[in-house]
């Protein structure tokens, strides 16, 4: 049944510049990078795209770059590269450890991380890493370039900001020093399964006090959203254990979760709130610093 | 449109003639009759179409042929060298790793290359390197079993050759 993909009008880009000239020039396309979303999506007809562009050769995109105050990724970074990169392990803990815990080893080494943001699924669980990071996304254009947030480029599920002629280029992360990172998924098994909800988060504490809070989750909402609530009730608040658990409930206000195959609306709020809780609990304790109740 | 490829299968090249909706799976089974990897889910859960590209473990069933070109491709045919099984073959078979055997080749490719990475795995590290594999006869115990064996055989293998030295 999932044996073959229908045909398809395919057309290679050795380099950026000749995938760039492509998406200006064609109306109905994919593009192609990993093919584990999108070879999937042509088999079950989900996707039926008259023309593929496959940009899996254009080595330009495959770099992960250490520059002091920012790291830079590739779009076409794959998973296991992440996984297995020593500068994202020191400089961007979250998102190595969201990385790890994504599908398989075979579609790690197959899927980019740019695919993953492009795809704009709720669930994309290298977004709640990238966006309590604060990283910025690059697009590329024939008439240039734009950097924006990643918290602007999710516009609904399967919905990014790329226009038609842009491409995603590359994420940069700024380096947080100093602050403690995060991350829980809860799939309904333990390995390779698709998140019901991830938390990711970031804590920075100054003098007992937290000084900057970061929490972002998936699956709770049409896209992966940052807890603004949930950051706003920590601000400047004394570490304590009650205070974060009050704080962990704000996340409500943040989120719209549906019921689907995978949980309940409600499981999700109750396991949302939990769960920030926890990965508060767990940021901290990178930094030294425990926290215990109950 | 047929888009002409060379790639190394196996150790060999090969040159071959592929249409752009084709899949390195159906590339594999149908036209180089190399029928060890399989067709099960299709849409990349259960690993038992898993080859190695450029030494690393990808789904044939989610890569296009095309994209093979220049690059190395090796399925379970290619592993045993010389009518020599592998130590990880040999243990499946002494492990009774396999049942009804259809997900065997994907287990064995995955195991192999495991090893090579980390030739002491604890059996945790196992079974978090096969999360893509399913086994739906549920034959894991013995299969984890037999990487573990695999594993202890290899060690012996090396350590009697550093002796030699």
């Amino acid at each position: 049944m999932y044996y073959r993909i229908p045909e398809i009008n395919y057309i290679y880009a050795m380099s950026l510049d000749e995938a760039l000239e492509l998406v200006e020039k064609l109306d109905d396309y994919r593009l192609l990078a990993g093919g584990t979303d999108l070879i999937i999506d042509m088999k079950i007809g989900r996707a039926k795209p008259k023309n593929v562009v496959d940009i899996s050769r254009i080595s330009d995109l495959k770099f992960i770059k250490d520059e002091g105050n920012y790291v830079r990724i590739g779009s076409l970074v794959t998973l296991q590269e992440l996984v297995e990169s020593p500068i994202i392990r020191g400089k961007a803990p979250v998102l190595s450890m969201a990385a790890n815990e994504m599908a398989s080893w075979q579609i790690r080494n197959m899927a980019t991380v740019g695919g993953n943001l492009c795809n704009a699924s709720p669930a994309a669980d290298s977004a709640p890493p990238l966006m309590v990071l604060n990283a910025k996304l690059v697009l590329a254009s024939k008439k240039g370039e734009r950097e924006i947030p990643i918290t602007q480029f999710f516009k609904g599920p399967r919905k990014t900001e790329l226009r038609k002629d842009e491409l995603l280029k590359e994420i940069v992360i700024p380096y947080e020093e100093g602050s403690g990172q995060y991350y829980i998924k809860l799939g309904r098994r333990n390995a390779f399964t698709l998140s019901v909800v991830s938390v990711a988060a970031l804590v920075k504490v100054d003098d007992n006090r937290f000084s900057d809070v970061r929490i972002a989750l998936n699956s709770v909402a049409p896209t992966p959203v940052r807890s603004r609530s949930v950051e706003g009730a920590l601000k400047n608040k004394e570490v304590t254990y009650e205070a974060i658990k009050k704080a962990s409930k704000e996340v409500l206000k943040d989120i719209s979760p549906i019921s689907d195959v995978r949980a309940s609306a409600e499981y999700r709020r109750e396991m949302s709130v939990a769960l920030t809780k926890d990965a508060l609990i767990g940021a901290l304790k990178q930094l030294g610093i425990e926290v215990r109740g109950e | 449109m047929k888009i002409p490829i060379h790639f190394i299968l196996n150790g060999e090249e090969v040159s071959v003639e592929v249409e752009p909706n084709e899949l390195l799976l159906n590339l594999l089974r149908e036209k180089l009759g190399l029928t060890g990897p399989k067709y099960v889910c299709g849409i990349g859960e259960c690993g038992a179409c898993t080859v190695l590209l450029d030494g690393e473990p990808v789904l044939s069933c989610l890569t296009l042929a095309v994209d093979v070109d220049g690059h190395e491709v090796t399925t379970i045919e290619g592993l045993a060298k010389d009518n020599e099984l592998t130590a990880v073959q040999k243990a499946f078979i002494e492990e009774a790793a396999v049942q009804c055997g259809y997900c065997t080749p994907g287990f064995i490719i995955m195991i192999d290359k495991l090893l090579k990475e980390n030739p002491n795995p604890t059996e945790e590290e196992i079974r978090e390197y096969i999360r893509g594999n399913l086994c739906r006869c549920t034959g894991y115990v013995n299969i984890v079993k037999a990487a573990l064996k695999a594993a202890e055989e290899l060690r012996k293998n090396t350590s009697l050759i550093k002796i030699k030295k």
